[in-house]
């Protein structure tokens, strides 16, 4: 068996690929470490579509945020995926912050970020009234938006596997050996042939990479934590709300997302440790205050939910293209804020360099687009009358807070890629993102995950390998 | 003959649903879960019915007996309900779809949820392992299934308190009961019976710092704290689990009550209401957890049951005094009394913000003092009851409920 190409992560830019592959006439293997995908940072990030103010101009990051953020709107609509282009504000407190906002405005203007202005104090205020009343100006951006950026990968990795993208999950890479005509790249005890590889294993990708002699770039990853709040303060702003960048850091952002909540974060901690996506004490008190320097009237105690991600920081630009050891060997590398506006501009251009690594491109006729994905909650009255008709299931509203049928969890379980973990079904369908957090639905979503999976409900998995919920019955302790 | 609908079929919304009845009108009642007894279902120990019944049930017992009387009212159960708006209920269930039903009155009786790990803030991983109590006790009690074998309980609220001794008696190791006040918020019954009688240590101003472990919970950092309630430095210790249970507060539920446009009181975050459980909109009553959280579930069907007798009758609006919590006070149930009402006396229903050995409970109107009751021992953990009559409240501005302590 040989595979045409070998894409190592199922991350967004990993899915990415996956499903820009897929439309051509190519035996392709996505790889994935652990048990679904979009489990490192694309599951923990701010879900923004960014603008492309930001970048150098001239830089693969300006290059692939503008082209990503132009695609991203009907790529959302092709795959029913929440975007909403809200616009954003980057807010400045005193003089030095507007001459920055003005750079930035400059900056964008080259990148070629269409409709920016600079708004002073009133034209702010009137934007956004719940701001800071010290606030000076701003720089507006009507082109960025809020996405679900689990939901976005997701989607393209079912349409890619609806057209035959081939998945293996719980596969770490351990070994690639290069050879004449491609690679054998050994995963989840298996090992396949392939004739390309595309590295798109984010905050692992240097150690990928190093596995065929790469030492070309180093990942040094930091970690951001957040704070979700309740939909009681989703509304408190309309845009994205940025704070002026200044040599004590980034500043944190304030935003509504797709699902109605309010995100509040990140901080950016170096770390030497890939997998540790704890939030610490002193991060949360950091963005609590930072926060409320822009939108004071912010509520944490309406906090829901906590969680921190790893990005792949460590290079000055992102790292699109083969490696200096072998030019069948694909780095999607070093893919941080702002990778996932830029993931489906990166997998285009990663399709572009498997071209001149000899593979043919050639468009399948058969190839079958697009995605639906059907949300009871969001449904008109009469709408959601005739689903309960059509399948009672929709009549059985498992997750409270959130409004989330059986219905919806069977949909899911019967689609492409479907869950196996209680949080992969979170993912899906929005079970236990509420206020309660799972504590109403948690057992329900897990009785209904081992009804279909026909296990017993201790098998089933919170999340990673090893997260059981439960141990086993009741009575069979030794007491 | 009047039509009442009652949303929650828990202990407040039974008791409503038999009261509603027995006065006369007709009833229907949506449940949302496949079964009658809301709570109760998973409250597999004894204690329940004490005042009511004189008898010591246990949860699925105390709903027993209301549920053998729910004779001639319409039951749809495995229904959620989606909106209430102006006397309309709009609901699903699998078998009748989707539905709106009006009526003259509706009765709230959702109940209420457990307060999370996101709204304490807890630190650190997010493995599996971490439940709030409530998620815990349907695990082991209706779903058969053991969660840990060594667990610690941040909070000391009942029913953190009841499942430490559950899970005790289910062979695991329960470590250590944290809690962040320097006394507990659970009734004092169940300190004794579910903690001293197994000899699990309560750590009173202790709080858990860090949750640690990527895939199941291996251990929690506990540290002290100080009289602000944040952790002192330097006082971290690891005590190694794999389960924690949180027992950090209950929430009244009342998303369907804001969206309907109901007045909700900060201090209760349930709805204001008049002593016959009427809330602010005409036609719309509310009891049980939904309007404050109870310690006891006898107390819980009192107040549904006057709802449901309220419901079925209708009662006229007219002139009412108001009721506020005042100094040492955090909140008080009903928040208003009406001038005429069929009862004389108006039992009032509050927490003290603080425990308080001999003091007493005092009621203002404005500056004046117009009730004075001594208690020997008073405690946020356990539910305050005071009977005023209407007569004094209704000759009052404002009534002001507040605690002395004796000096």
């Amino acid at each position: 068996m040989r595979y045409d190409c070998i894409i190592i992560g199922g991350g967004v830019i990993g899915c990415a690929t996956a499903y820009t592959l897929a439309h051509c006439q190519l035996r392709t293997l996505l790889v994935e470490a652990e048990n679904d995908v979009a489990m490192g940072t694309t599951r923990a990030n701010s879900a923004i579509v960014h603008a492309g103010y930001d970048a150098i101009p001239g830089s693969a990051m300006a290059r692939t945020n503008i082209r990503g953020n132009e695609l991203m709107e009907s790529l959302c609509r092709r795959l029913d995926v929440r975007f909403e282009r809200i616009g954003s504000l980057v807010l400045g407190f005193s003089e030095d912050d507007l001459s920055t906002l003005k750079k930035l405005y400059e900056r964008g203007i080259k990148n070629g970020v269409r409709g920016l202005a600079l708004l002073d104090r009133e034209q702010t205020l009137e934007k956004e009234p719940n701001l800071a009343a010290n606030v000076t100006g701003s720089l507006y951006a009507p082109t960025t938006g809020i996405v679900d950026p689990w939901g976005l990968a997701l989607a393209m990795a079912q349409v890619a596997a609806r057209n035959g993208v081939e998945f293996a999950f719980s596969s770490p890479v351990t070994a690639i050996t290069r050879k004449e005509n491609g690679f054998f790249v050994t995963a989840g005890g298996q090992t396949y042939d392939t004739r390309t590889v595309v590295n798109a294993a984010g905050v692992y990708s240097d150690i990928i990479h190093g596995m065929i002699g790469g030492d070309s770039f180093h990942i040094t990853p930091d970690r951001g934590a957040y704070y979700v709040l309740d939909k009681s303060q989703g509304k408190l702003v309309s845009h994205v709300i940025f704070q002026c960048p200044t040599e004590k850091g980034k500043g944190v952002l304030v935003s509504s997302t797709v699902h109605g909540n309010l995100i509040v974060g990140p901080d950016a901690v170096p770390q030497t440790d890939r997998a540790d996506v704890a939030a610490t004490a002193e991060s949360l008190d950091y963005i609590r205050r930072t926060a409320l320097l822009s939108v004071p009237g912010i509520n944490f105690r309406e906090n829901i939910r906590n969680f921190a991600g790893i990005r792949a920081r460590g290079t000055p630009d992102f790292i699109i293209g083969p490696s200096p050891v072998d030019p069948r060997f694909i780095n999607l590398a070093g893919i941080q804020s702002p990778g996932l506006t830029a993931a489906p501009a990166i997998a285009q251009e990663a399709a572009a360099w498997l071209r001149m690594a000899g593979l043919k491109l050639e468009e399948r006729d058969d190839f079958i687009d697009g995605r639906t994905h059907i949300e009871f909650r969001r449904q008109p009255r009469e709408v959601q009358a005739r689903m309960i008709r059509e399948n009672p299931a929709y009549g059985r509203v498992i997750c409270r807070c959130e409004t989330i049928t059986e219905g919806e969890i069977l949909d899911a379980l019967h689609a492409p890629l479907p869950p196996r973990t209680v949080d992969g079904v979170k993912r899906r369908c929005g079970t236990g993102m509420g206020r309660c957090q799972g504590g109403f639905c948690g057992p329900r979503v897990h009785e209904i995950l081992a009804r279909e999976l026909g296990v017993a409900m201790w098998e089933i998995e919170k999340d990673r390998p090893g997260s059981q919920i439960a141990l086993g019955e009741t009575k069979e302790a030794d007491v | 003959m009047r039509n009442v609908t009652i949303i929650g079929a828990g202990p407040a919304g039974l008791a409503a649903a038999i009261a509603a009845r027995d006065a006369g009108a007709h009833v229907l009642l949506l449940e949302r879960a496949k079964e009658l007894g809301g709570i109760l279902n998973q409250c597999i120990h004894n204690g329940f019915g004490l005042y009511r019944f004189r008898e010591e049930l246990t949860g699925p017992e105390y709903a027993g007996r209301f549920i053998d009387g729910l004779h001639d009212i319409d039951i749809r159960t495995d229904t959620m309900v989606l909106e209430i708006s102006s006397g309309s209920v709009t609901a699903v269930n699998p078998k009748d779809g989707l539905f709106t039903v009006t009526s003259d009155a509706v009765i709230l009786a959702m109940g209420c949820r457990e307060r999370t790990r996101g709204a304490i803030g807890v630190p650190g991983d997010r493995p599996a392992g971490v439940f709030t109590a409530g998620a815990a006790q349907r695990y082991m009690n209706i779903e058969g299934l053991r969660i840990g074998k060594r667990a610690v309980i941040l909070g000391s609220g009942d029913i953190g308190l009841i499942m430490a001794r559950r899970m005790t008696l289910e062979g695991a190791e329960v470590a250590a009961c944290v809690e962040l006040m320097p006394y507990s918020s659970g009734l004092n019954r169940n300190i004794v019976q579910c903690l001293h009688d197994f000899d699990i240590p309560l750590y009173l101003s202790h709080t858990v710092t860090r949750i640690i472990g990527r895939s199941r919970l291996e251990a929690v950092e506990v540290a002290e704290v100080g009289p602000d309630r944040k952790p002192v430095p330097g006082t971290e210790f690891r005590i190694d689990c794999d389960t924690l249970l949180l027992s950090v507060g209950l929430i009244p539920e009342n998303e369907l009550t804001r969206a309907a446009g109901i007045a909700i009181d900060p201090h209760t975050n349930g709805p204001v209401v008049y002593d016959d459980m009427e809330t602010t909109q005409k036609g719309v009553y509310a009891c049980g957890n939904v309007v404050q959280v109870h310690d006891l579930v006898d107390f819980v069907s009192d107040e549904g049951e006057r709802a449901g007798r309220a419901a079925a009758s209708g009662q006229p609006e007219g002139a009412y005094t108001e009721v506020q919590p005042g100094s040492g006070v955090g909140y008080v149930v009903p928040q208003r009394i009406r001038h005429e009402g069929a009862e004389d006396t108006v039992t009032l229903f509050f927490r003290v913000r603080k425990p308080c050995r001999k003091g007493s409970l005092v009621v203002y109107d404005g500056e004046r003092e117009v009730l004075r009751k001594k208690r020997l021992y008073m405690t946020p953990g356990e539910m305050e009851k005071l009977p005023i009559s209407r007569e004094l409240a209704s000759t009052a501005e404002t009534l002001t409920v507040t605690m002395e302590e004796d000096t």
